[in-house]
C-alpha cells in the first residue's frame, strides 16, 4: 500500500471530516428522495 | 497559478470529497424549477421566461467547459475550483440583487451567464486530477465526482423549497433565498479549493506514473475519428436518457391512463424521484464496473441493453407497470453511467495529458442531446395527440426512434480504435508542459 493510500495518522481525522462534510448533505438529499419515491407505491 | 502539488503522505482519499464539494454544489442547477413558480408570481413572468436562467446556465456550461478546458489543464484544479466557486456564488448574489430590485435581467445574467460559467469550469475541474490519483480505478474516481452532480439536485430541491417557505415567495423572500444560497455554496465549495492537490510523480495511487502511455493534446484529439465516435456515443446515450427524464411524470401517467391501474400525480412524482436515484446510482455503479470489464464493453451494455429496454417498453405498452418502471430505471442508470464513464474512456484513448480539456469539448454532445431528446419526445407526442391517439400510443414512435439512435451509438462505439501514433505528443513536450 502506498503512502497516498493510508497517509499519516493526523490526516485520518481530515479524511473523516471531509467525507462527513459532503456525506451529511448528500444523506439529507437521499432521505428526502426515499420519502418522495415511496409515493410511487402508496400514492 | 501553478497547480498545488501534494506534500509527501497526502492521502488520495482527500481528493474525492474535494471534487464532491464542487459537484454537489453545481448540481443545484437541476433544481432550478423550485424557483420558477415563485419567480412567475412575484415578477409576473411566463413559464418560458422563468426557464431562461436555467437554459442560459446549461448553454454556458457547455461553452465554458469546451473553451475553458485548456485553461483548467494549464492552471490546475485549485484555480478551476476557485473560478467555479466565485462564478457560481456571485451568480446567486447577483440574482439576489435582481430579485430585490425586481430586475429580472439581473437574475438571467447572474444565475444564467455568470453562474453558468461556474457550472462548466466546476464540472471539468476535478476530472483529470482524480484520474491521476486513481490510475488503477479511473472509472470509480470520476464516477464519484459526477455522481455528485446528480446528487446536487437531491439536496437543493428540498432545501430551496424549505427556504422559500421560510422567507416567503415574494421578491424579498426570493432575494433572501438567493443570498443564502450564494453564501452557503461559497463556504461548502471552499473545501474543494482547500483540499485539492495534484499528485507528485511518484505518488499516484499505486498505479503507473501519471504521464505514462499514450498522450494526446486537446487540439490533436479533435482531429481524430475516435473523438467524434465518442461524441456520437455520448450524444446518443444522453438523448435516449433525457427523452424519458424530461417527460417522466406526464409519460407514466399517459402510459397507464387507459389501463386498470392509472398513475396518480403523487405516484408520478415518486417515479421521478426513483429515476433520479437510478441516474445517480448508475454514475458510481456502472462507472466502477467499467474498471473491471473495460470501457468499450461498458458502452456496449449502455447502448445495446438500453435499446433492448426501450424495445420492451414499446412492445409491452400498458400491460405491466412494474415492467415499465424497471426498464425506465435501467435506462436512467445507463444515462448516468454514460456521463460518468466517458472521462475514463477518454483517458484510455488520449491519456491524462489534457483529458480535462478534451472532456470539456466532448460535453458539447450533452448540449446537443439536451435539445434533441426532449424535442423528439415532445414533438412526436404532440403530433400523435393531434392525430387523436392517447395513452401509450403517444410514445410508441418515440421509443423506436430512441432504439434507432442507440443502435447508431452502438455502431459508433464499435468503430472506436486506439489513437494513431501520429497524434501522440512527444514525451519531452509532456514533461515541459507539466513542469510549467
Amino acid at each position: 500500500m502506498s503512502s497516498s493510500e493510508s497517509g499519516p495518522a493526523g490526516r485520518r481525522g481530515l479524511i473523516v471530516l471531509s467525507w462527513l462534510w459532503v456525506g451529511l448533505p448528500l444523506g439529507y438529499g437521499l432521505y428526502e428522495l426515499v420519502r418522495k419515491a415511496t409515493q410511487l407505491f402508496t400514492g | 497559478m501553478s497547480p498545488p502539488v501534494a506534500p509527501p503522505g497526502w492521502s488520495r482519499w482527500l481528493v474525492p470529497p474535494a471534487a464532491l464539494s464542487v459537484h454537489l454544489s453545481i448540481g443545484q442547477a437541476y433544481a432550478w424549477s423550485v424557483f420558477k413558480p415563485a419567480l412567475e408570481s412575484a415578477l409576473g413572468l411566463s413559464g418560458t421566461q422563468s426557464a431562461l436562467p436555467f437554459q442560459l446556465a446549461i448553454v454556458m456550461l457547455g461553452l465554458s467547459a469546451a473553451f475553458g478546458g485548456t485553461f483548467v489543464e494549464r492552471n490546475g484544479p485549485r484555480w478551476a475550483m476557485t473560478v467555479s466557486l466565485v462564478c457560481f456564488s456571485s451568480g446567486f448574489l447577483l440574482s439576489a440583487l435582481g430579485a430585490w430590485t425586481e430586475q429580472y435581467w439581473l437574475i438571467v445574467l447572474g444565475y444564467g451567464f455568470v453562474g453558468g460559467i461556474g457550472l462548466g469550469i466546476g464540472y471539468i475541474s476535478p476530472v483529470s486530477t482524480l484520474m491521476k490519483w486513481f490510475p488503477d480505478r479511473p472509472g470509480m474516481a470520476t464516477g464519484i465526482a459526477i455522481m455528485g452532480f446528480g446528487g446536487g439536485a437531491l439536496i437543493a430541491s428540498p432545501w430551496s423549497a424549505r427556504m422559500l417557505e421560510g422567507f416567503g415567495s415574494d421578491s424579498t423572500g426570493i432575494a433572501q433565498a438567493f443570498l443564502v444560497h450564494g453564501l452557503a455554496y461559497a463556504v461548502f465549495m471552499s473545501l474543494g479549493v482547500l483540499l485539492v492537490r495534484v499528485p507528485r510523480a511518484a505518488e499516484s495511487g499505486g498505479g503507473p506514473a501519471p504521464l505514462s502511455g499514450v498522450q494526446v493534446s486537446a487540439n490533436s484529439a479533435l482531429r481524430t475519428p475516435q473523438f467524434w465516435c465518442l461524441w456520437v456515443v455520448l450524444c446518443m446515450n444522453v438523448t435516449a436518457g433525457i427523452g424519458i427524464l424530461e417527460k417522466a411524470a406526464p409519460m407514466i401517467q399517459d402510459f397507464f391512463a387507459d389501463s386498470s391501474t392509472p398513475v396518480s400525480v403523487s405516484a408520478a412524482a415518486g417515479f421521478v424521484a426513483l429515476l433520479s436515484a437510478a441516474n445517480m446510482a448508475g454514475r458510481i455503479g456502472w462507472s466502477s464496473t467499467s474498471d473491471l470489464i473495460g470501457r468499450k464493453n461498458m458502452y456496449r451494455v449502455y447502448l445495446g441493453a438500453g435499446a433492448l429496454m426501450y424495445a420492451v417498453i414499446a412492445l409491452a405498452g400498458d400491460s405491466s407497470k412494474p415492467l415499465f418502471v424497471v426498464c425506465a430505471l435501467v435506462i436512467l442508470s445507463f444515462y448516468g453511467g454514460g456521463f460518468a464513464t466517458v472521462p475514463a474512456y477518454l483517458k484510455d484513448l488520449f491519456g491524462t495529458y489534457q483529458v480535462g480539456a478534451i472532456h470539456g469539448r466532448l460535453l458539447t454532445a450533452w448540449s446537443t442531446a439536451g435539445v434533441l431528446g426532449p424535442l423528439i419526445v415532445n414533438w412526436i407526442a404532440d403530433r400523435q395527440e393531434a392525430a387523436g391517439k392517447h395513452g401509450a400510443a403517444l410514445y410508441g414512435l418515440s421509443m423506436w426512434i430512441m432504439i434507432g439512435l442507440l443502435v447508431v451509438g452502438f455502431v459508433a462505439n464499435e468503430l472506436v480504435r486506439p489513437v494513431h501514433t501520429r497524434h501522440h505528443v512527444p514525451a519531452r513536450k509532456e514533461t515541459v508542459d507539466v513542469q510549467q
